[in-house]
């Protein structure tokens, strides 16, 4: 008797023992493919854009950088990117303050224009301001006499790149005024603020974390954007290129080096970006835990 | 008499829900009133339009003998504290104070002075520097009061002020508040769904139910003349009786109860108080008119028993008193009822148990 139950406790302990190792197992080979993937998918393409940039040497690297097409594209990408955040900060700041302090017809439908950016191919983007401003325009003639060129310049690369980033500030703030409803507001109203006093000391120091994650990943994606910025850009070197359409430029013309090292500026950025991401959704998220909005 | 914050005639929907139903009611100047009335009764709802923070369809709202129905929230004059406080959570208390008087662009050493003396007044002096979410439950309440003073309003709307806040608090900051309300002289409008609340605090009470006014008065008139069914059946913890011409002394008499028309027409409230309980005949005044009994449930109340009685079928409650021999669950008792509310024709009546006018009439 005392022997059975002497076993019986050595056998649940043994399969206590495979159950842990078996977790064990489970665990360590969902880590290794994770990863795996990682490393395959995201840091060796970096470090290999890092090798390849190098390639020729730190001198070639600094000759490909500061080679004036190459600065001609990053000026270019720097201002269609800050225009683009200005731009698309005033107009989330003032959807997200519609969506969630109005009630109004036509509500959802604004919160589905907004998305739309989202959901249409950015090529798709870019063509539309061909057909909006480009030879078959019904404004064609107009912009013609005035001088005023959209498609295959600088403005149309601007206005598709605002288009692309639309939708990330307004969607950043959205939830973050809808946690904190209208009652701030309202106590400040009642005691006499004008609307643009509670913007700016009421709800403006309440977002602005919401506020700075949005405006970060719209510079991210501002800075990147390819596809619907190649349809309106023309590929006018040292006028209508941005950084991206740089290095397929160079990559096309088997300029190797070059390529990489333009595009290591771009994973530089990127990289600031997401430290800087970091830092803010860290503060976010410590600010909705504790209220406190100091840093 | 006139008022100095009115509501004539209001109507509000949202969507096709009606919120407010031909609402009126008035506070007088200096006065401390209590909306009191279930969850959804629409409490919340005319005190926004109250303070301009929502548009009536349809009625007047005046403020001191003026019409503000087209003058917008700030400029109404009217402090407001919100449900659940709605403090300035960027700001620390101090600045929380402050705001109002920013705006109305006051000097910062009467800022200072005012600040101060509201933080004196409020007990907050010491966490002036805090931030709202690091004060206690009480301590915001009491910031979202001093802040709604702050810019000196005519008026002051509150918002179940002390709805987050535990037991004994609460309790506490009641007298405090109407201590403070009445010291200051600020027309006050509280809402509450807690009837103790409004009783203790309130120097009148207005009962609202599904977006109407049921009845406004003083406490003691609310309590003892219920004018509907409604508040008869809300104020007090009152039971509801299918007939109560069953009961001794309101037996079927034609005179009393009226000629028993509709449904409901033999309704009766019935509240404790209304209810003499005793363990057998030398404990009751009136033994005759008596109904015998059994004791169902009791409940300690810290200063009495609450005691649930049956009574041909229906449970009464009742309160014994501490003082008196105990009765367990189980035991006969006697309940003589004093007197019913009838809810005839949609009209409460009290209606007097006829055992007690029987014998005033023999003595
Ligand atoms: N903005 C709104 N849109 C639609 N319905 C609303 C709105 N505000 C309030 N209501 C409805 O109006 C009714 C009254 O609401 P109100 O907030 O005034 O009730 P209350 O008496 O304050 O209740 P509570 O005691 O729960 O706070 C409720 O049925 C509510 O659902
Ligand atoms: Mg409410």
């Amino acid at each position: 008797m005392e022997l059975v139950r002497k076993l019986a406790s050595v056998k649940a302990r043994e399969k206590l023992a495979d159950g842990a190792w078996q977790e064990t197992v489970v665990k360590w080979s969902l880590i290794f493919t994770g990863a795996a993937f990682l490393v395959s998918m995201m840091v060796l393409p970096l470090v290999l854009i890092g090798v390849e940039a190098m390639a020729k040497g730190w001198a070639a690297y600094v000759r490909a950088v500061s080679e004036p097409f190459a600065q001609k594209a990053l000026w270019l990408t720097a201002e269609a990117t800050i225009l683009a955040v200005l731009s698309n900060t005033v107009f989330g700041l003032a959807a997200a303050w519609l969506l969630t302090k109005f009630d109004f017809k036509g509500k959802s439908l604004l919160g589905a224009i907004i998305d739309l950016p989202f959901a249409v191919s950015p090529v798709v983007a870019g063509l539309f301001f061909i057909m909006l401003f480009g030879r078959l325009s019904p404004f064609y003639d107009t912009l013609q006499a005035y001088q005023v060129a959209v498609v295959f310049a600088v403005p149309g690369i601007v206005l598709a790149t605002i288009f692309v980033t639309l939708p990330f500030i307004a969607r950043s703030i959205v939830p973050v005024m809808e946690a904190q409803g209208r009652q701030e507001e309202e106590a400040a109203a009642l005691m006499g603020a004008s609307g643009w006093r509670i913007f700016w000391q009421i709800t403006l120091p309440n977002i602005k974390w919401g506020l700075l994650y949005g405006i970060i990943l719209c510079s991210a994606r501002a800075m990147g954007e390819f596809g619907a910025v190649s349809v309106v850009s023309g590929h006018i070197r040292g006028k209508t290129n941005t950084l991206p359409l740089h290095i397929e430029i160079l990559y096309n013309e088997y300029n190797f080096t070059a390529a990489f090292a333009v595009a290591s500026i771009l994973v530089i950025l990127a990289v600031v970006v997401l430290i800087l991401r970091n830092l803010v959704e860290w503060n976010l998220t410590r600010a909705e835990r504790t209220g406190e909005h100091e840093l | 008499m006139s008022y100095e914050v009115e509501l004539k005639h209001i109507e509000k929907y949202f969507g096709s829900f009606k919120a407010a139903d031909d609402a009126s009611f008035g506070v007088e100047k200096g006065q401390l009133a209590g909306l009191l009335g279930p969850s959804g009764s629409g409490k919340t709802t005319l005190l926004r339009m109250l303070a301009g923070l929502e548009q009536p369809d349809k009625g007047e709202i005046r403020i001191a003998g003026r019409l503000v129905n087209d003058v917008p929230a700030r400029e109404r004059g009217i402090g407001f504290v919100f449900q659940n406080y709605a403090l300035f959570r960027h700001m620390t208390v101090r600045d929380n104070l402050a705001f109002g008087l920013r705006v109305q662009n006051v000097d910062d050493h009467t800022i200072k002075v005012r600040t101060d003396e509201l933080l004196e007044l409020t007990g907050l002096t010491a966490v002036a520097k805090r931030y709202p979410q690091q004060l206690s439950g009480g301590q915001r309440q009491r910031v979202a009061f001093a802040r709604a003073l702050a810019p000196n309003p005519k008026v002051l709307l509150l918002d179940e002020p002390f709805a987050a806040i535990d037991a004994k608090v609460r309790k506490e900051l009641r007298s405090w508040l109407r201590e403070a309300i009445h010291n200051l002289g600020i027309t006050s409008l509280f809402v509450t769904h807690d009837q103790d609340e409004a009783v203790e605090v309130a120097d009148k009470i207005i009962i609202v139910n599904k977006g109407r006014i049921e009845q406004a008065g003083s406490p003691v008139e609310i309590y003892q003349s219920p004018q509907t069914p409604f508040v008869a059946d809300f104020i007090g913890e009152s039971v509801k009786v299918e007939d109560y011409t069953q009961f001794k002394g309101f037996g079927d008499e034609q005179a009393q109860a009226g000629t028993y028309q509709g449904a409901h027409a033999r309704m009766g409230i019935i509240r404790p108080e209304f209810i003499e309980l005793a363990k057998d005949e030398r404990e009751i005044s009136l033994p005759l008119g008596a109904e015998q009994g059994v004791v169902k449930a009791t409940y300690f109340r810290g200063s009495s028993m609450a005691v649930d009685i049956e009574v041909r079928g229906q449970i009464l409650r009742a309160a014994r008193s501490l003082e008196k021999e105990p009765l367990q669950v189980g035991d006969k008792a006697l309940a003589f009822i004093h007197r019913i509310y009838s809810l005839d024709a949609g009209q409460t009546r009290i209606i007097e148990n006829r055992a007690k006018r029987q014998e005033s009439v023999v003595i």
